[in-house]
């Protein structure tokens, strides 16, 4: 039976890291394949000018395309070469709440994350997306420092 | 063309300036008169009363309509209320659809277009003339205007235009000339093109002069007077600035910060509403008694009911066409759930806000009363006395004083944010309805843009009475359009809506969130 992990990318030296320790999990565990995850922030529940959301089809799909040659298709890139099975994915969204529903989808075994260095009175507030993720994820998380 | 009469009356007095700099009364004061005479005629006739009576028949257009609709649809407004809600809340919205446009955002949007001075000062003129019982009508106007909403909204997204880059444009003018030739009906062409041109003035009138008028009322309320066209300049400096510079983070901050502004407003409106919690029956007393004998308002029942309608449909625009245009930018498979959503809209807006500002200026004591008749007391122009001799947006501003001393302050700074965020809304609807008429060409987008800001300093300018009377002229002439359209096409929406209602039943319509 092979098993699947889910690896949260950020377009950032932390997302490479979670990237790092995957793969070493997935030489250990053998026959793995790998989820990498970019999720563009995004709520339904914001407020939108009339010319905004006439053009958020147009927008949304130049953030997926942006999303995917920039960050998503190098990362997968890199993985293949290293002989692993990997798909690369872009969503919408919450993060805690899609790499969580990612996850759940694929039936992964864990998800994989890097700490990431958000300071401030914002994440003080609402804390930072990987200690969402950890409080409310229903998979088992990794954190990588 | 009645615009091209005021926009040259405009250019002439802006190039005055320096002349006549040491007499700035007498600016307002040409602007005033060369508009007033200018769209007087258009005025009288879609304030025509019905003959032999003194209501007007534009004022029952919306009322037969809205009514219709509400009888048609099997009065959708309480049977879908629930479901509506559960659509805002994206129970129902397929996750795969994330990053798109939600049904929470167009409503959002298209309420940003509608909540603002006329829930503010709308109501203000309402109560003012049509007494307390003007409430009731309000109301009453509001429900019924639910089922206009929910057609209109259904139509707009369902005969939307998709580009092939993705964008949208939809709204009365799409379906009234799509549904007609669908149908086979004649006329939709020129009905479209009647709709887009009534739909400009609208946009320059009640989405712009109107904004501005009470904008500069409500800051030289404060400041002290000064002239109307310094406020007006700034104004249109600065919508100038964000429709033809481009410089989006203005509006985007406003639309961010009217939402809070809203709340502010409401929950100030409740606080007092709650200090005077004794005072709330009789106010309610007040409102009933007033809809049905008008308590000595000028034309009685009738007055009180023809201000509550006009107002109602003003501040909501229920029938009028605009919110179709907001709401077609929605991501969905079905036109019917947008109509769910748009209902919503004259709830918040007139059932809701509009309510509020009513009983607080009801509550405050503001309008005069003869303690021996207990009816009001009218001054000279036939509307009530009120302390201080307010009308319009310092009535409510007033209302609210007699609570906070400070809220004047505040309320300042909601009404220009309202003001601006209406005017940016409908300067998006007029430039649909421009390009729908002349094409999309930036030359063609810049020539309406220029006119709309150079409207805005007419209406900073020009007196209340001749500036609210074109508003309403404009807006009610896009309902006469609008609604024949809907009267056309509501078959159309009927067979949606039960397609809908079997697929849910059956299962087939399922919810993502449970």
């Amino acid at each position: 039976m092979s098993a699947k992990l889910v690896v949260g990318l950020d377009g950032s030296g932390s997302g490479q890291r979670a990237v790092a320790h995957a793969k070493r999990l997935a030489n250990l565990i053998g026959d793995c394949e790998l989820v990498l995850l970019y999720v563009i922030e995004w709520s339904p529940f914001t407020f939108q000018t009339a010319e905004e959301n006439e053009q958020r089809h147009k927008r949304r799909e130049e953030e997926i395309t942006a999303a995917t040659t920039r960050v998503v298709e190098p990362a997968v890139t890199e993985v293949k070469a290293g002989g692993f099975k990997v798909r690369g994915l872009v969503r919408h969204g919450d993060v805690a709440d899609l790499l969580n529903r990612t996850a759940t989808e694929e039936g992964a075994e864990q998800i994989i994350v890097a700490r990431t260095s958000e300071t401030g009175i914002a994440s003080r507030i609402f804390g930072s997306s990987t200690a969402n993720l950890v409080m409310s994820a229903t998979v088992p998380v990794t954190v990588v420092s | 063309m009645n615009k091209i009469l005021p926009t040259a009356a405009a250019a002439i007095a802006l190039g005055a300036l320096p002349a006549l700099a040491q007499e700035e009364r007498g600016i307002d004061q040409v602007v005033n008169e060369a508009f007033a005479s200018a769209t007087g005629p258009f005025v009288s006739l879609i304030f025509a009363p019905i003959p032999g009576t003194s209501f007007p028949w534009i004022v029952m257009w919306l009322v037969i309509a809205a009514s219709l609709f509400t009888v048609y649809f099997g009065f959708i407004q309480f049977r879908a209320f629930k479901h509506s809600i559960e659509i805002v809340k994206g129970d129902y919205s397929d996750p795969n659809d994330a990053g798109e446009v939600s049904h929470f955002q167009a409503l959002t949007t298209a309420l940003s277009g509608t909540v603002g001075l006329g829930n503010i000062a709308g109501v203000a003129v309402a109560v003012g003339i049509g007494g307390p019982g003007a409430t009731f009508w309000m109301i009453l106007a509001g429900l019924l205007g639910m089922a206009s909403k929910f057609t209109e909204c259904t139509l707009g997204v369902k005969y939307r235009n998709e580009y092939p880059d993705g964008t949208v444009s939809g709204g009365p003018m799409y379906y009234i000339s799509k549904g007609f030739k669908e149908r086979g009906v004649p006329g939709g062409g020129f009905l479209a093109i009647l709709f887009s041109v009534f739909c400009i003035l609208g946009a320059l009138g009640g989405g712009n002069m109107f904004q501005a008028n009470q904008a500069h009322a409500q800051i030289a309320g404060i400041t002290g007077d000064y002239p109307g066209w310094i406020t007006g300049i700034i104004f249109a400096a600065v919508v100038f600035a964000v429709i033809v510079g481009g410089i989006k983070s203005i509006a985007s901050v406003t639309e961010k910060v009217v939402p809070f502004m809203g709340v502010t407003y409401v929950i100030a409106a409740l606080v007092i509403i709650l200090m005077n919690l004794d005072q709330v029956g009789a106010a309610f007393g007040q409102i009933f008694e007033g809809a049905f004998t008008g308590l000595g308002v000028a034309g009685g029942m009738v007055g009180a009911l023809i201000q509550g309608f006009k107002r109602a449909a003003f501040s909501n625009e229920a029938g009028v066409g605009s919110a179709a245009i907001a709401h077609s930018a929605v991501k969905t498979k079905e036109p019917i759930t947008e109509g769910f959503v748009s209902l919503l809209e004259p709830f918040i807006d007139t059932v809701v806000i509009c309510t509020m500002t009513a009983l607080v200026i009801t509550i405050s004591g503001q309008l005069i009363t003869d303690p021996e008749t207990g009816l009001f007391v009218l001054n000279e122009a036939g509307s009530i006395s009120t302390v201080g001799d307010t009308s319009g947006v310092s009535l409510t501003s007033a209302a609210f004083a007699t609570a906070f001393s400070w809220f004047p302050y505040v309320l300042a700074i909601a009404v220009i944010l309202f003001a601006f965020s209406t005017m940016i809304s409908w300067s998006y609807y007029g430039l649909k309805a421009w390009t729908y008429l002349f094409g999309e060409g930036k030359t063609a987008e810049l020539v309406f843009k220029v006119i709309f800001c150079i409207f805005i300093v007419i209406g900073a300018a020009a007196s209340l009475g001749p500036v609210i009377d074109f508003s309403d002229a404009a807006i009610f002439a896009m309902a006469v359009v609008n609604i024949t359209g809907l009267y056309c096409l509501m078959p159309v929406v009927k067979r949606e809506l039960k397609s809908y209602m079997d697929r849910k039943e059956s299962g087939e319509i399922r919810r993502f969130k449970h």
